[in-house]
């Protein structure tokens, strides 16, 4: 692999840009590898390359049914946050935040992150005491949050209405370390580097079932063929359920769609990133100066990537209302993903029934900033058979036993 | 936006006059059943891509419970039945099955 540096840009530049190599290759598949991950989202790109750095395994293959980066993570609003109220939550999103300030260096490609701050309104009472309560309790787990006033947050963020009129703004839980970075570049990123290490990462090809002897995984096979395997990763979000049944089992997951929307380009007006969860409006500005937008979830069973329509019509309601000014944008595009929904709005990052199954998913609306403490922790998992302290909160047994990591009390939404 | 006909009252309604409520023909499992069983019941889902068949409530109208047969890809219903029955009419199961051949009903879990 070919370092990315100012000098080979400026190296290109005299030669007509025809020096530079393909970021990743596109093997035929091998007949056997130590570990196959399948779903080339950030998750499973970053359990490979977590694999291949941490623990050096990288006789590894990354299957995708589609193109790598083409599910959620390529389709989310980007925010990027570790303000939790539960201590195994902030633990794992803090790692995750805290990986992201130099993950651009460490994949050395430019993943764009801009910690630019997080504001979480608060627009009722309830939502009050919940961001102290949060602020108390990210304090205590080492993570710089504050609560503010109205004011302040007008400061921050000139342009948001706080006087209401349905909701008028009462203060914030604001992270000023949070922020956003570029999806597809942080997939394109670890898609890079796994490739650089030898990883196999096979798009266009979808696991149709899961072979297993004696309680053991063995394979899978796929529409490109059979592949043998030692141990299996299962990181797909939103088609957990339908790979968990071909592997023989269920979870506590159901799937549903999400939207989000840009609006047309416009010059820079907001350098902070909203969160309104009560009124479900998120809105940060992107560097090509869309306003990227993001908003509730359909409420029952989907895998349509599309979503409906009067949830785009409550969360432009629910902007306009707090940001006058952009009354008059056009939305330029609207699309969905499907996303995995826990009980408790907490991941699984699991062993399973079947030996040397791994699973991880049931990040729902808010895997995105999970990205690089997940495939660091999942890696652990995987390569070690158990997990490591970050992850083993988040065992599927948690259900059985009672033990919820419960964030959806806490913020009723994710993202 | 989902059209469901709510078989109570009749009426044609769009998704936002209704309720989803999850999975349907759920056998129910109480205090005294083992762990693993009540686990399933209480957490375990079928979530299929397909073919599904939900619980949904008449929210802003009639306000009663029924159930829906619904393809949760193309998202085309495939008809909706009384909330007081253990598995899905004839009709219904034919109507799947003339879109899906080969699909069985697999009982409730
Ligand atoms: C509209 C929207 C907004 C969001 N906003 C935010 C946000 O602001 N902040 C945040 O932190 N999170 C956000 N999220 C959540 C975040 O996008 C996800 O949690 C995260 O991207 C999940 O990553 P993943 O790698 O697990 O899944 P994905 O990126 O979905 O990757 C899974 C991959 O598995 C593949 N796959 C599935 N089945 C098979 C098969 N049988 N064989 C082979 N491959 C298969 C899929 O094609 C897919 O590429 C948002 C999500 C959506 C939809
Ligand atoms: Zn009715």
């Amino acid at each position: 692999m070919k370092r990315y540096s100012a000098f080979a840009v400026a190296r290109e530049a005299m030669r007509y840009h025809a020096g530079w190599e393909r970021a990743w290759t596109s093997p035929a598949p091998k007949s056997h590898y130590d570990v196959i991950v399948v779903g080339a989202g950030g998750h499973g790109l970053a359990t490979a390359y977590y694999l291949g750095k941490r623990f050096g395994i990288r006789n590894v293959a990354v299957i995708e049914k589609g193109w790598l980066g083409g599910g959620n993570t390529g389709r989310n609003t980007t925010i990027i946050r570790s303000n939790y109220l539960q201590d195994p939550s902030a633990a794992i999103y803090e790692k995750s935040r805290s990986l992201y300030e130099d993950l651009s260096q460490d994949l050395n490609y430019n993943v764009m992150f801009s910690p630019r701050g997080v504001l979480m309104l608060a627009q009722t009472e309830h939502e009050v005491r919940g961001w102290k309560r949060t602020a108390h309790a990210n304090a205590l787990q080492g993570i710089p949050t504050e609560y503010i006033g109205p004011q302040r947050v007008k400061e921050l963020c000139p342009i948001m209405n706080i006087d209401g009129p349905r909701y008028p703004v009462l203060g914030a839980l604001w992270q000023p370390r949070g922020g956003t970075a570029r999806h597809d570049a942080v997939a394109w990123g670890y898609a890079r580097a796994c490739s650089a290490m030898g990883m196999d990462i096979l798009q266009q090809s979808e696991v149709t079932a899961i072979r297993q002897k004696a309680g053991q995984v063995t394979g899978v096979e796929t529409t490109k063929g059979a592949i043998t395997c030692g141990k299996l990763a299962i990181v797909v979000a939103g088609h957990s359920g339908v790979l968990a049944d071909m592997a023989g089992f269920r979870l506590p997951i159901e799937s549903v769609a999400l939207q989000a929307m840009v609006s047309e380009p416009i010059k820079p007006v907001i350098d902070v990133v909203v969160m309104a969860n009560t009124v479900h409006g998120y809105l940060s500005q992107s560097d090509k100066g869309e306003l990227v937008i993001g908003g509730g979830a359909d409420g029952f069973n989907n895998y349509t990537q599309r979503g409906s329509f009067h949830h785009i019509e409550e969360t432009v309601r629910a902007l306009c209302e707090t940001f006058p000014i952009i009354t008059r944008l056009k939305m330029l595009r609207q699309w969905g993903g499907i996303v995995d929904m826990t009980g408790d709005r907490s991941p699984i990052l699991s062993k399973t029934p079947l030996g040397n199954c791994f699973i991880n998913c049931g990040w729902g609306t808010g895997g995105f900033k999970a990205i690089p403490g997940s495939g660091w922790a999942m890696a652990e998992l995987v390569a070690r058979g158990e997990p490591g302290p970050l992850a083993a909160p988040f065992g599927l047994d948690r259900f059985r036993e009672g033990r919820f990591i419960d964030e959806s009390v806490a913020a009723g939404v994710a993202h | 936006m989902l059209l469901l006909t709510c078989p109570v009252c009749g009426v044609a309604a769009d998704e936002t006059e209704l309720a989803p409520g999850g999975e349907a023909h759920l056998t129910r499992f109480g205090p005294g059943s083992d762990d693993a069983t009540f686990e399933s019941y209480l957490f375990h889902r079928k979530n299929p891509k397909g073919v599904h068949f939900e619980r949904w409530r008449h929210a802003h109208g009639c306000g009663k419970w029924f159930h829906a047969a619904r393809d949760t890809v193309t998202l085309e219903v495939f008809g909706t039945y009384s909330a007081q029955v253990t598995e899905p009419p004839r009709d219904i199961l034919d109507r799947i099955a003339a879109k899906h051949p080969g699909f069985e009903w697999e009982g409730g879990a």
